[in-house]
């Protein structure tokens, strides 16, 4: 340590008037509410980090109090103030599973509701489950198979710890510290999440599965995935959301990374259902989530989304085509129902040569709800035959809802190919009546005609998720008819 | 089987059926005809429990139960099926699918387990041989793209899945050329028994060559103008409507 400053012996200083100030505080499982330098500390001190992730960290925070919230987007609500969030909840370590029947009732109800159990899941489809509860990793399965293969799959703060050579890396490689305002709250303070490692060539034998719930009421949300696939590996990860009711919002900030080497391919599923507020809009989670992958040569990524939950929801899923002959893909539903806004989409980067993106989004609105498809699709000047092909669908159901498309289409190459088309349609009496005269019930016939709407994207889900993802769209929609 | 009582219906202030009483048998079959706006389609969307339909005054009666308030799937699930003029289109919903549905929520609502897919299977086989069906129009979604001939043939189709106590066919010749028709009628005709029965409307008597019907009714007005065994349909032919309209 040659030189010595003031502002080391400052920083110096902070962190041990940290250590004796908040010592008490952070043995507690729940921080006070707040965010500040010390809390960001703290935060990385509790999780037994090292001093990079820390230094990490703290850039982050720094650059978020530089920032402000975006607002381009289309949806309002309240902003949520950071100042009354706590940014560390940790369950009581009891909550850890030994076996299923340790898990929360309420959270196997859910399952329940959905037609599946977690038990069920591994047994049948080989599911590797990984669930974060409450921000802490409280359970890991199949992790002796994987580990055979060479395939690292745990929680992000077990990864820091085993493998910081891969985090430090990739971790902020593509979604960078300050790449929005969100993505810097996230990098500040991301309590856990999952990382996961393929190596070199390794078919990975499963399907990757995180499940989260947001559990204590108040607690924020900041999830941090990375998904590293070597050089011609292959891996499909499915993450899925369930939430219990909630009074007051919730705010969930999460990033995933996902870098997908030479030869590579990233299947990434989502099915996110959290608690879209009552029928009067109260309550309900804010999902600002920042989702990006990286292609390089004759790499594949797909984005494959369901999403019914959340009051508000702003996310937009996106590639990097860096890498010539890389091919990007953008699959989703959403569904917005009540007072819940979405303003989601994609956006497709072709730097590479040859460079192949295909957008599919299906927006179904009922209620009183404003489900926004917002895509870009942009050409660098470098990227020769680059062709993109976009659809757009909005499917409404009654007069009280909003369904908007926001394409922008930027291309500096001449010789690429874009195609965008887009749909709007209704949900007719008569299509309902001739159900009804079938048999079928309103609320079944609506069922039916939304996923008969929703099959192309339905379909680019693995089997297990397609069936959940199915009861979900009808809970959603649930007495959206009158 | 049906048997209806004095039936008023309206649509949007405007009466259609201004009371029209009709009875129908178990292994009968029955025409309906008239001429346009006579209330034709109107009696078939009420019998099915269309709901933009108001019922004024009257009773619908099947096999001895009022069904006058009852649901349209409620009534489907105690066997009225309707053959849709202008069936709709459900695009990403299959054939297959949706009769799978439609079969289901009908066991489910008699307090059936659902059909194991093997006889579902079976099921199907035996009805698209039946009705001369190309097994993969089936895994097509419902009424998109399809022919006028096919959607008509699709109908049918459904129908004889569903197996009906009593269907009625709305205008099912409309749009067909005459080998369709053929097809269709020869489909209606293996699926007639005692136990069933058959409301056919048409505009036209070319149809009832095929389906012969026991009784044909003349609907004008809103009203059952006249009744007959199935020379009242040739006798219309030659005659034309304005028979019916001078004599009213």
């Amino acid at each position: 340590m040659s030189k010595y400053t003031e502002d080391d012996l400052k920083i110096e200083l902070e962190t041990k008037e940290y250590e004796y100030g908040f010592y008490t505080d952070i043995e507690s499982d729940t921080f006070p509410n707040g965010l500040s330098e010390d809390i960001v500390r703290a935060l990385s001190l509790k999780k037994e980090e090292p001093q990079w992730m820390t230094d990490w960290r703290l850039e982050a925070y720094r650059a978020w109090v530089q920032m402000t919230e975006p607002e381009w987007a289309n949806v309002h609500y309240v902003k949520p103030d950071f100042q009354a969030i706590s940014y560390y909840s940790a369950p009581l370590k009891k909550a850890k599973y030994e076996s299923l029947d340790e898990v929360d009732p309420e959270l196997l109800e859910t399952f329940k509701k959905l037609g599946i159990s977690i038990d069920e899941q591994k047994m049948l489809s080989g599911v590797a489950v990984d669930i974060v509860m409450d921000s802490v990793s409280v359970a890991t399965t199949f992790k002796k198979t994987l580990a055979e293969k060479g395939i690292i799959f745990c929680s992000i703060s077990e990864a820091i710890k085993e493998h910081p050579e891969l985090v430090q890396k990739y971790l902020g490689s593509v979604v960078p510290q300050r790449d929005n305002f969100y993505a810097a709250l996230n990098a500040a303070v991301f309590s856990d999440g999952s990382f996961c490692y393929i190596p070199k060539g390794v078919r990975c034998p499963m399907e990757l599965s995180t499940y989260f719930r947001i559990n204590q009421a108040g607690t924020g949300q900041f999830e941090r995935t990375l998904v590293v696939a070597d050089e011609g590996s292959y891996v499909s990860y499915l993450e899925g959301c369930t939430a219990p009711s909630r009074d007051e919002n919730q705010l969930h900030a999460a990033v995933v990374e996902l870098i997908a080497l030479d030869d590579a391919e990233i299947k990434y599923s989502t099915v996110q259902n959290w608690f879209p507020g009552n029928k009067e809009g109260k309550g309900g989670v804010y999902n600002f989530v920042t989702k990006r992958g990286i292609c390089e040569k004759n790499a594949k990524i797909s984005w494959t989304q369901v999403e019914t939950g959340s009051a508000v929801t702003w996310k937009y899923p996106s590639c990097i085509l860096k890498g010539d002959n890389s091919v990007g893909e953008f699959y989703s539903i959403a569904v917005t129902n009540n007072f819940q806004q979405a303003d989601t989409g994609t956006k497709m980067i072709h730097l590479g040569k040859n460079t192949r993106s295909t957008i599919i989004s299906k927006g179904i609105s009922a209620g009183k709800s404003q489900n926004s498809y917002r895509g870009l699709v942009q050409i660098g000047s470098r990227a020769d035959n680059a062709r993109n092909f976009s659809q757009c669908d909005s499917l409404l159901m009654g007069n009280n809802c909003g369904a908007h498309t926001f394409p922008y289409i930027e291309s500096k190459n001449t010789s690429a190919k874009i195609e965008h088309e887009a749909t709007t349609s209704k949900i007719g009496e008569d299509q309902v009546f001739y159900c009804n005269q079938r048999g079928i019930p309103t609320e079944k016939a609506i069922a039916l005609i939304v996923n008969g709407f929703s099959k192309e994207v339905l379909n680019k889900l693995p089997m297990e998720f397609a069936v959940e993802a199915q009861k979900l769209l009808e809970i959603s929609l649930e007495g959206s008819v009158g | 089987m049906l048997s209806i009582k004095n039936l008023h219906a309206r649509v949007e202030d405007k009466d259609i059926l201004r009371g029209i009483n009709l009875e129908v048998k178990a292994g009968e079959v029955h025409a309906i005809m008239g001429p346009n706006g006579s209330g034709k389609s109107t009696l078939s969307s009420v019998i099915a429990g269309n709901e933009n339909y108001e019922v004024t005054d009257g009773n619908i009666y099947l096999e001895g139960e009022d069904i006058s308030e009852f649901a349209p799937e409620e009534r489907a699930h105690k066997g009225v099926f309707l053959s849709f003029q202008y069936p709709v289109e459900i695009p990403g919903v299959s054939v297959t699918n949706f009769m799978r549905t439609a079969i289901n929520e009908s066991r489910k609502a008699n307090g059936l387990e659902e059909m194991p897919a093997n006889e579902m299977l079976k099921l199907i086989r035996e009805k698209s041989e039946l009705l001369e069906i190309d097994r993969k129009f089936l895994s097509r979604s419902l009424n998109e793209g399809f022919s006028g001939g096919e959607k008509k043939r699709n109908e049918i189709f459904q129908m004889a899945m569903l197996e009906p106590k009593l269907a009625i066919l709305d205008e099912t010749d409309s749009g067909l050329d005459i080998d369709a028709l053929r097809i269709v009628a020869n489909g209606v005709n293996k699926l007639r028994s005692e136990n069933n029965a058959v409301i056919v409307i048409t505009h036209y008597q070319r149809l009832l060559d095929y389906i012969v019907p026991d009784f044909v009714h003349v609907l004008y007005n809103g009203k059952i103008v006249k009744s007959g065994g199935k020379e009242l349909a040739y006798e219309l032919e030659e005659k034309g409507y304005d028979w019916i309209r001078s004599e009213n």
